[in-house]
């Protein structure tokens, strides 16, 4: 996984609240058996008429807002779906932060998988911050910036140094292996039956 | 770790807890593992180029479910894109050595269906699959959660998954549910009261006299539907309704092991005095049908109610969302809720598709014809569950009154297969999601209950079902 350590450039606001994972890309989509190429598919309802003409007036088919790295999202941003090809569809158009006021479990997880920084913030500074068309996001610090603006952000520390070294998580639980052995030997006395 | 009182969930993580390293993250194991074909490949081939093994085939059972023509089974059905899918399922099961359900078997169905079914789902274990509506197995007593395909990957090669322990919260459902309403209401009205977040970050229990009142059935419908009040997973703790639905079943314990398991299970539920960072009482004593009427499943009114003014919400960026739903909608402020016509009605899904599900709305169908105009799909989820109707004559009643009476599968839930809702059409679903888009574009999807559905099917427009059972 690429570390993340800053990123700045220009950032989109989409300040609805419960954007869902199938806003986010559509099941017509899911069919994939690969990771990439989803970019073009983000936000495809929005982005897209019926004629899959984009839709001029959506903020990421706006010229201003074509090379979003950072999204801006409402409250409960990423809900439903567990579907990882949201993720992975933001990552393929260029996004490596989302903003919000919070999150939904599962896809906040999935974001860490893969690079992405999800940050939370409340829903007065988010808006703040979207009157910016550029921020720059500081990991190391756990700052936003932008026009003369800046917030701090929490982030647990565990999550933070998954994304400052790109962690390959796996390989991190991997190197418990002991401690795994050692819980199945106890479980298969416990509870056999499992 | 505690030694107070503890909580079921509390109890359910610390029996599964590896360890816990220096920055506090948690190391959970995980017990369970189901895996269906669409959030499965990338997490099969992660292992591939990381050569890394799949460390226990035997905690895993796979089926495919979402991508299915539920008219057919014969591989000329599938769109190209979905059989891609299913190759890639059925070929890395091979590989791999994963315990599968062929997909012309009799137990083939929605994995959340077939979990508990084979008894592969048991109370005090810890169940994961890379879906969001795996919460419906905390039915048992079991910590259940969705995960993305990295996490799936993650647990295919360590058998466990990194945790952060969540808040606990209870949700207490007291006195007797009316006759007509089921635990869909119960779902659709707990989420009405809280919100779609107002569960995030904590792992909900179900408790009070209206849940333990409930069957199995209605206890996955409730559990399925926490997610969309954002909680982590949702609970109800095992008792002797678990205990006798879980007896027997192929993948359960059975001999000495059985008796060890009881004893096992009946020390899970939470202890007296344990406490709650949230705790709700509902008397749901005088509730009604419960119906969606927006783009998220809180936008929820009674049966008897209106279609909201967006004028009447105290902030204004509330009165935009919610101005923005009725457009995508089509409905006018104002309008009762029985006057909103269907023209498409979806009786299925992991949310209530059971045994269960089609006799409350048989029990509505029966003797009565599908409004015209209405199309219904009737969608069992299993083919277990599909056999049980037909022994009980469930799928005459229903062809008998215009529904139809299709193969096992996600089908309209998500529409990835070809049942879909067209364009600006509305529909009565059984279903958990009523997203923008969900069930096909532009399609507007509202929630209901399964009786409440074949009410809507049979008048052509959403109905109080308690009128209808009275008429009887
Ligand atoms: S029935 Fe619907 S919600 Fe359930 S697993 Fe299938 S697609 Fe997901």
């Amino acid at each position: 996984m690429k570390p993340f350590t800053t990123l700045t450039g220009v950032a989109a606001p989409l300040l609805r609240a419960n954007i869902d994972t199938d806003l986010l890309i559509p099941k017509q989509f899911l069919k994939t058996i690969v990771r990439t190429g989803l970019g073009r598919h983000l936000f495809f309802e929005l982005r897209y008429d019926d004629q899959g003409q984009e839709r001029p007036d959506f903020v990421l088919n706006r010229p201003e807002y074509r090379q979003t790295v950072i999204l801006l999202g409402g409250p409960n941003f990423g809900c439903g779906s567990s579907r990882e090809h949201a993720p992975w569809a933001l990552l393929d158009f260029g996004i490596r932060c989302v903003i919000a006021p919070s999150f939904a479990d599962i896809f906040y997880n999935n974001c860490f998988a893969n690079g992405i920084l999800p940050i939370t913030l409340p829903l007065a500074a988010v808006e703040d911050l979207a009157t910016e068309g550029s921020l720059t996001v500081d990991l190391p610090t756990q700052t936003v910036s932008g026009g003369g603006r800046s917030y701090r952000f929490d982030l647990e520390p565990a999550r933070k140094t998954t994304l400052l070294e790109g962690l390959d998580a796996i390989g991190v639980s991997l190197a418990s292996l002991p401690a795994i052995e050692a819980y199945e030997a106890k479980r298969a006395k416990a509870t056999p039956w499992l | 770790m505690s030694s107070g009182p503890r909580t079921l969930y509390d109890k359910l993580w610390e029996a599964h807890l590896v360890e816990t390293r220096p920055d506090g993250t948690s190391l959970l194991y995980i017990d369970r593992h189901l895996v269906h074909e669409v959030t499965s490949p990338q997490a099969f081939e992660g292992l591939r180029l990381a050569e890394r093994p799949l460390r226990r085939p035997e905690a895993i059972l796979a089926v495919i479910d979402h991508n299915i023509s539920t008219q057919n089974r014969t591989d000329g059905s599938f769109e190209e894109t979905s059989r891609l899918q299913v190759e890639a399922l059925v070929e890395n099961v091979q590989a791999f050595q994963v315990p599968y359900i062929p997909l012309l078997d009799d137990r083939q169905g929605i994995v959340h269906v077939i979990g508990p079914e084979q008894g592969f789902t048991l109370p005090g274990s810890t169940v994961v699959c890379g879906d969001s509506h795996t919460s419906t197995h905390g039915a048992f007593g079991a910590l259940a959660f969705g995960i993305g395909t990295s996490e799936v990957e993650h647990v295919f090669a360590t058998q466990t998954l990194p945790q952060r322990h969540s808040k606990n919260m209870r949700v207490r459902f007291e006195g007797t549910l009316p006759e007509g309403l089921g635990a869909k209401d119960l779902a659709l009205f707990l989420i009405g009261q809280i919100g779609t977040a107002g569960g995030t970050g904590h792992v909900i229990e179900f408790a009070g006299s209206a849940v333990g009142a409930l069957s199995m059935e209605g206890r996955m419908t409730l559990c399925n539907m926490s997610i969309e009040a954002g909680a982590r997973a949702g609970l109800v703790a095992p008792d002797e309704t678990t205990f006798a639905y879980v007896a027997g079943r192929p993948m359960a314990p059975a001999g000495p092991h059985w008796e060890q398991a009881l004893a096992n299970w009946r020390s899970l539920p939470t202890d007296e005095g344990a406490t709650f960072d949230q705790d709700y009482t509902f008397d749901v004593s005088g509730l009604a049908p419960q119906v969606t009427w927006g783009t998220n499943p809180e936008a929820v009114v009674d049966i008897t109610g209106r279609v909201p003014d967006p004028g009447a919400a105290a902030d204004p960026a509330k009165q935009e969302a919610m101005r923005l739903a009725l457009d995508y909608m089509g409905l006018q402020p104002g309008t009762p809720m029985e006057e909103v016509p269907v023209q498409v009605v979806f009786i299925g899904s992991c949310t209530n598709g059971r045994i269960e599900d089609l006799r409350a709305a048989a029990q509505v169908a029966r003797g009565r014809k599908v409004a015209p105009g209405v199309r219904a799909l009737v969608v069992p989820g299993s083919g277990l569950v599909k056999r049980q109707a037909e022994a009980e004559g469930l799928d005459r009643v229903f062809l008998e009154a215009g529904f139809e009476w299709r193969l096992p599968g996600c089908s309209m839930c998500l529409g990835m297969n070809d049942d879909r809702v067209g364009p600006g059409e509305r529909s009565a679903s059984t279903s958990n999601r009523n997203f923008e888009g969900r069930q096909g574009r532009g399609a507007r999807t509202h929630l209901v209950s399964p009786a409440m559905a074949a009410a809507a099917a049979v008048t052509g427009h959403f109905t109080d079902v308690r009128r209808l059972l009275e008429v009887r």
